[in-house]
């Protein structure tokens, strides 16, 4: 009885574990980005973009990649949205026809450099790293191609290269990252005509973007995306119209990624620190109750055989007393037949010689 | 193959034997397109799906099915189930091919493979789920090999080697059930980084315990599943044994399966209600959902209960490779189906046929190598030499 309930209590135990697992989402132990409150980052602002595309133009150039079918001065590609691909690490999109807008809207799209990267908590060789200037880069020397970082990422940014087969890469802007660290402005901040994109320290950016809010009440809606989403980014946005207009999503909330799955690792050495007790203890618990369950059998065992070879004895004892008895009784039966047997012969004999005697006198008398 | 032929005395031109050698022959050819072409000339991954049916059906699904092999040593070995002792091998055996399936087919998912050892001797990213995974993965393949490796040495006649291996049973045993808690929990975790991404009816902080719940529903179906299939194409292995518990198995994992299924119903239940999903069920999205809960969680959970209680083997059997179609429903949702929701229909993933194929292609070497195995080891039966009990 005791046993069932131990174990009854150790399968509750075992359920309990399970459920712990989903929850404590803010219970994290494993450490994760904190971020860099005084790193730098870029500041669009929608409403001084004219969508020439010459940020487009300075990324292709400064990063190296392949020049593109149509050329950066086509605005025809515009007609449909598109995103980053490993060709591009940056695209310009026009939205037309958004109502109380004054003509077309633009739209930048480029890694948002994250204060606590999806990118990089997901990634098991660590190949994506935020640097204390704030840009997000990635080391492709140690990449694995895995692509959790793709699925990761909220913005949809990182790109892959599916068409190498021997050393592809995941594909992102990086703030420029080469040009920064030797004091150079961004490729794309550097040459914008309109001053649509600021580079410098995101305290400062968050401080002219409010003062610019501030000053123009009527020309933007009150947010600075980038400002809280997904814990914040380095990249931050200005808009004349809702940012879901231009295909922004305002859904994603202010918890940064990393915080998503720490509940998930927290619960790691948990299981790896009382599974094995806990497991251990059923076995044993179970091992004890067979064991029992043994020695109560082979004592089962023990008695009834003692039990019936007594009784066999006993059952022999009787037989042989019995077959004692039947052979006295047989002897005797025997030893009083040939008595009689013997006793009726020689009556029988002692009469035959009177008979002889007395026919052998008889005939004598008759001669 | 060859020798397999000339061991059993058959002509090589069984259908089995046509059908796997035309489909070895096409994953051959998609092998060799997908090493010098790369991912893009096989497959229709894009940026937007970066993961495609070798993440979402050999990964994911691979590993909820190879599940019996944990749950079945479990029962036998740490929870002293004896009577279900003859499944032990078969689920070894299957779990451990199900895994080597899976890491293969990560080999041809991840852009450079030879680097796959890079995350345990280069760089560690603790803070990854992904992290977890291929370590958990790693060891539990080792796991395996070393459990199924007894039948192996009794086939070569290795007795000492075999022995010292038994001796481990139980903490090999118990090694499997912490990695693989672990793995099975965090496939669904791998999710839980992107809730802007995975339908909201899918997406919930319980999915690691939602993936470890219905893993160990798929290792009790699929033991019985496995068996039912065995049974009618290697009944000549099995010993008495076998033959005599393949029932009480039935039977036992039926039942359990049944209240492990309840168990995973209620618990979906309270994510909805938490994630105040309600509503969603209106939708298309809501309707799928709702015809995964009913039609493969619900409906299996109750055929299972009248099968054990109506003793309808039968019905058994069909349960099992029902719940197993269910387990493979759900790991798409996750995976794929319910994964970018919100994406136009244009940018939308749908696979290429040649990682079907290969997904075929690998699941045919894993049949090819289990009859290799189960015609020539002791598997379901138990060898002359040695104890039955051990
Ligand atoms: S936007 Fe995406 S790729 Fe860029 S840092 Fe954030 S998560 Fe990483
Ligand atoms: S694809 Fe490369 S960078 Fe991205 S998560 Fe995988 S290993 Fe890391
Ligand atoms: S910061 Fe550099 S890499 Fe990023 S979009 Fe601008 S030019 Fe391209």
């Amino acid at each position: 009885m005791s046993i069932s309930r131990r174990k009854f209590l150790g399968w509750l135990g075992a359920a309990g574990m399970g459920t712990a697992l989903g929850k404590k989402a803010t219970a994290a132990t494993n450490k994760h980005f904190k971020g860099y409150a005084n790193s730098n980052g870029v500041l669009y602002d929608n409403t001084r973009c004219i969508g020439c595309r010459k940020c487009e133009l300075a990324c292709n150039k400064v990063n190296e990649l392949p020049s593109p079918q149509q050329s950066f001065s086509d605005m025809e590609v515009m007609n449909v949205p598109r995103r980053t691909t490993a060709k591009a690490y940056t695209v310009v999109n026009r939205y037309d026809g958004i109502p109380g807008a004054k003509g077309p809207q633009y739209r930048k799209i480029q890694c948002n450099h994250c204060l606590e990267p999806a990118c990089a908590s997901v990634c098991f060789v660590r190949a994506f790293t935020k640097t204390p200037k704030g840009a997000v880069v990635y080391d492709p020397s140690v990449c694995v191609g895995c692509r959790y970082c793709m699925v990761a990422c909220p913005f949809n940014i990182p790109a892959y290269e599916y068409d190498n087969a021997f050393s592809p890469r995941v594909m992102k802007c990086t703030m420029c990252y080469p040009r920064i660290v030797k004091g150079l402005l961004p490729g794309c901040v550097e040459i914008c005509p309109t001053g649509a994109l600021t580079y410098g320290s995101r305290r400062d950016l968050l401080k002219i973007a409010r003062e610019r809010i501030r000053r123009f009440p009527g020309r933007y809606v009150d947010h600075i995306y980038g400002e809280t989403e997904m814990g914040g980014t380095s990249w931050l946005y200005l808009s004349a119209v809702a940012f879901n207009k231009i295909g922004m999503r305002e859904d994603l909330g202010v918890t940064p990624a990393p915080q998503f799955t720490a509940g998930a690792l927290s619960a790691v050495p948990i299981v790896v620190g009382l599974w094995p007790v806990l497991l251990g203890g059923i076995y044993a618990i179970n091992k004890r109750r067979e064991k029992i369950a043994q020695q109560e059998k082979t004592q089962a065992v023990d008695s009834a055989l003692e039990k019936a070879r007594a009784e066999a004895a006993g059952q022999l004892s009787a037989a042989k007393q019995k077959a004692e008895a039947e052979k006295t009784v047989a002897i005797e039966k025997a030893v009083s037949k040939a008595l009689e047997e013997e006793a009726e012969k020689s009556a029988a004999g002692t009469a035959d010689t009177r008979a002889e005697d007395a026919a052998k006198k008889s005939s004598e008398e008759e001669s | 193959m060859s020798d397999e032929a000339a061991t059993t005395g058959k002509s090589l031109l069984t259908p089995f034997n046509v059908i796997a050698g035309i489909i070895v022959i096409m994953g051959l050819f998609i092998t060799v397109m997908r090493f010098t072409r790369g991912l893009g000339a096989v497959t229709n991954l894009s940026d937007y799906n970066p993961w495609g049916i070798w993440i979402g059906f050999d990964l994911l699904v691979g590993v909820a099915l190879a599940a019996g092999g944990f749950v079945t040593s479990a029962a036998v070995y740490i929870f002293g189930m004896k009577k279900y002792h003859s499944a032990v091998r078969p689920a070894i055996l299957t779990g451990f091919l199900g895994y080597a399936m899976v890491v293969v087919a990560l080999n041809y998912d991840v852009g450079r493979p030879w680097r796959l050892p890079f995350p345990f001797i280069v760089q560690q990213g603790t803070t990854s789920l992904l992290f977890e995974v291929a370590a958990c993965v790693a060891l539990y393949l080792t796991v395996l090999f070393v459990e199924f490796s007894p039948a192996a040495l009794e086939w070569l006649g290795l007795k000492r080697a075999r022995n010292i291996i038994i001796r481990l049973t139980l903490l090999l045993t118990i090694f499997g059930v912490v990695l693989s808690t672990l793995h099975q929990s965090s496939l669904g975790a791998l999710f839980l980084i992107a809730p802007s991404k995975l339908h909201p009816l899918w997406y919930s902080p319980y999915l690691p315990v939602y993936f470890f719940v219905s893993s160990i529903i798929a290792g009790l179906s699929m033991v019985i599943f496995e068996s039912t299939l065995s049974h009618r194409y290697f009944k000549d292995k099995m010993d008495a044994a076998h033959l005599a518990e393949k029932d009480e198995v039935a039977l036992g994992f039926g039942k359990a399966a049944a209240l492990v299924l309840a168990g995973y119903f209620i618990v979906k239940l309270i994510g909805v209600s938490q994630g105040n999903g309600w509503h969603l069920l209106a939708t298309s999205y809501g309707a799928w959902f709702l015809l995964e809960m009913l039609g493969f969680v619900a409906l299996p959970c109750f055929l299972y209960a009248v099968g054990v209680r109506e003793k309808n083997l039968k019905l058994i059997k069909w349960t099992a490779a029902w719940t197993v179609l269910g387990i493979i429903v759900n790991r798409l949702n996750v995976g794929l189906i319910a994964f970018n929701w919100q994406l136009p229909s244009a940018e939308r993933y749908f696979p290429h046929w040649m990682e079907i194929g290969i997904s075929v292609f690998l699941v045919t070497v894993g049949l090819i190598a289990f009859r290799f195995i189960v015609t020539r080891m002791p598997i379901m039966y138990a060898h002359k030499d040695y104890d039955e009990t051990t």
